[in-house]
């Protein structure tokens, strides 16, 4: 367990040092940073002094290891946009996505994980038939168009809702199902998969053929193995929350780290960007080997193997 | 072990499932007749674009700006799907829509096609080194954001198919290295490769000649299911303006320009994305059905 943990460590620098590669890389590629600052007004001297100060005299090797050395203190230096540290602008949007995310991971749960168990034990009738149209038409649908067409319906239509911005609770009601519309797809989809392979499973055939009733086959076996899942679904569902947040606080104008990025790529602010990415990076990485190691404390099994 | 569990539990499903419905919808169940001729219209709509649609996609006169569809009362059978911020035909575009998306995607699923399978093959079966720094590469493209990485070399080199086309195969097939490295563990280890190998095949042989074509039926499901996958990211990216640039008809930004018009001219944003919807519920479809039927052992994507 303990060299699991190291070498799984071990992995996750080794992704961050390519992180760290590719946000360099485009940064540099994007041109030279001094024409953000220059004007009419600007001389040769001062351009070359600024050269001198952020290190644009050396070799690019050079300047990726002073860059990399800054980023490895966390300073990834002032936003070009906001002109102010990018760790005074990142924690002020950082509820507003975790707030987000935790109300789209409450409507994956709730909507996905009974529908998909209603779905497996019923499974061949209407309802089988109801919950897996509606995982196909989960996975098949694209964020930003459900978000507009809910904007449709419940902002422009019955005027329940707000369009956008963030505010009271109704404010989350609209980007929340957007956000985890698809997540909830995929938990549905999973969980019945998973709940027949148990039905099917010796131990399930075993409690059936001792005389288990049905209902406590389902209630005590089944669903206690099933459990598992939406644990295993977390690593996708941080990325797809990740590349969701993009999109559905675009849509929806929403004040969080999702809409700070896109903001950060098309004003090429890349002390803000270099950050996001690989703030964005660390998160999931450090949340997939948590994911693994309670993994491994739930379900036995996996100890084994 | 579990290719069979997933077998049985299928052939029981399918022995119970005519109980319910008629005998029409015992053959639509079983058979994807709907999706089939989704994808039959969308593909011949992007092969004879230029022969189909009823107006130019570039071109429109401001003077027909936001007309509504035929079903309205304002709308026009000229304009059946209605028009534009620009007076541009929507159906056209969305037709012309069709053939971008389609064949992007179809170009970006055979690059990632062939090299997900080629590191999936290589991994699997030379394990050791080579595999645990292909499958490292692999883990890469989960956990670095795509979409901001993405989005910034579109920013960078400026937005283009060529550049989309990059960024979604490197995107796509490490999917397919993990999904066929598993396969080729699982075939590595039966009798019939072992026995080729005694009988002195060469490696090449071995490869492509014992394991390869059981790799296939894991390869076309694997295929299908991630078409749509990759037909709703170009979608986002061009949603996001920085995906296939206009005038070009991409789905995606068609959404993006509707956008501002939702509250009068819901159509201009509604139709491109239930174009989108439909092409990818189809593709979906269609590749939950293969595999049900070719490799149930992927149950789990």
């Amino acid at each position: 367990m303990v060299r699991f943990v190291i070498r799984r460590l071990a992995l996750g620098l080794f992704v961050m040092w390519v992180a760290t590669v590719v946000v360099f890389a485009l940064s540099r590629a994007a041109g030279d940073p001094r024409y953000l600052f220059v004007s009419e007004y600007s001389t040769q001297e001062q351009w070359e002094e600024w050269g001198v100060r952020f290190g644009l005299d050396r070799p690019y090797p050079m300047q990726y290891l002073v860059w990399l050395g800054k980023a490895v203190r966390l300073d990834f230096g002032d936003s070009i946009y906001f002109n102010d540290n990018v760790w005074k602008i990142i924690p002020t949007r950082f509820g507003a996505s975790f707030g987000l995310a935790i109300g789209a991971y409450a409507f994956a749960v709730v909507v996905g994980i009974p529908l998909g168990i209603i779905s497996a034990i019923t499974r061949g009738s209407y309802w089988d038939l109801a919950g897996r149209a509606i995982a196909l038409l989960g996975q098949a649908m694209p964020g930003f168009w459900l978000g507009i067409m809910l904007i449709l319906i419940f902002s422009v239509q019955l005027r329940l809702l707000p369009t956008s911005g963030m505010g009271d609770w109704k404010h989350y009601v609209l980007p929340a199902v957007t956000l985890g519309w698809f997540p909830a797809a995929g938990l549905l989809r999973l969980i019945r998969s998973s709940l027949l392979e148990t039905l099917d499973s010796e131990y399930v055939k075993f409690a059936r053929a001792k005389g288990v009733s049905g209902r406590k086959v389902i209630l005590k076996h089944a669903l206690r193995n099933a459990a598992v899942v939406p644990l295993t679904y977390g690593g996708i569902l941080l990325a797809a929350f990740i590349t969701g947040a993009v999109i559905t606080e675009t849509v929806f104008f929403w004040p969080g780290l999702g809409r700070l990025s896109v903001q950060a790529v098309f004003n090429t602010d890349f002390p803000m960007l270099s950050a996001l990415v690989l703030l964005f990076t660390a998160v999931f990485l450090i949340a997939n080997l948590l994911i693994d190691i309670l993994y491994v404390v739930i379900d036995p099994r996996i100890r084994i193997q | 072990m579990s290719a069979q569990a997933g077998t049985r539990v299928d052939s029981v499903g399918s022995a119970r499932t005519p109980n319910v419905g008629g005998r029409t919808f015992y053959v639509l169940r079983r058979w994807p007749v709907l999706p089939a001729l989704i994808l039959t219209t969308f593909g011949l709509a992007a092969i004879f674009a230029p022969l189909m649609a009823p107006h130019d996609p570039y071109q429109g006169t401001l003077l027909d700006e936001r007309i509504p569809p035929v079903w309205h009362e304002a709308g026009t059978t000229e304009f059946l799907l209605g028009t534009d911020p620009l007076g541009r035909d929507i159906l056209s575009r969305i037709i012309y829509g069709a053939r971008v998306s389609l064949s992007l995607a179809g170009a970006v699923i055979a690059i990632g096609t062939v090299l997900g399978t080629t590191v999936g093959l290589l991994a699997g079966w030379y394990g050791g080194i080579v595999d645990d720094l292909l499958m490292r590469l692999a883990e890469l493209n989960f956990a670095i954001p795509f979409v901001l990485v993405a989005l910034a070399a579109a920013v960078v080199f400026g937005p283009s198919f060529g550049l989309m086309l990059v960024m979604l195969s490197i995107y796509s097939w490490a999917g397919f290295a993990r999904q066929i490295r598993a396969q080729v563990l699982l075939l590595k280890s039966m009798d019939y490769v072992a026995l080729a190998q005694v009988a002195g095949a060469s490696t090449p042989r071995l490869l492509l000649r014992h394991i390869l074509p059981g790799l296939i039926s894991t390869v076309v499901v694997l295929m299908t299911l991630n078409v749509g996958l990759l037909i709703l990211s170009e979608a986002g990216l061009s949603f996001l303006g920085v995906g296939i640039p206009g005038p070009t008809p991409a789905w995606g930004s068609m959404v993006a320009e509707g956008r501002n018009y939702i509250a009068e001219n819901y159509w201009i944003a509604l139709l491109p994305g239930l174009a989108i919807f439909l092409i990818v519920y189809a593709m979906n479809f269609c590749g939950d059905w293969l595999r049900d039927r070719w490799d149930p052992r992927l149950r789990q994507i």
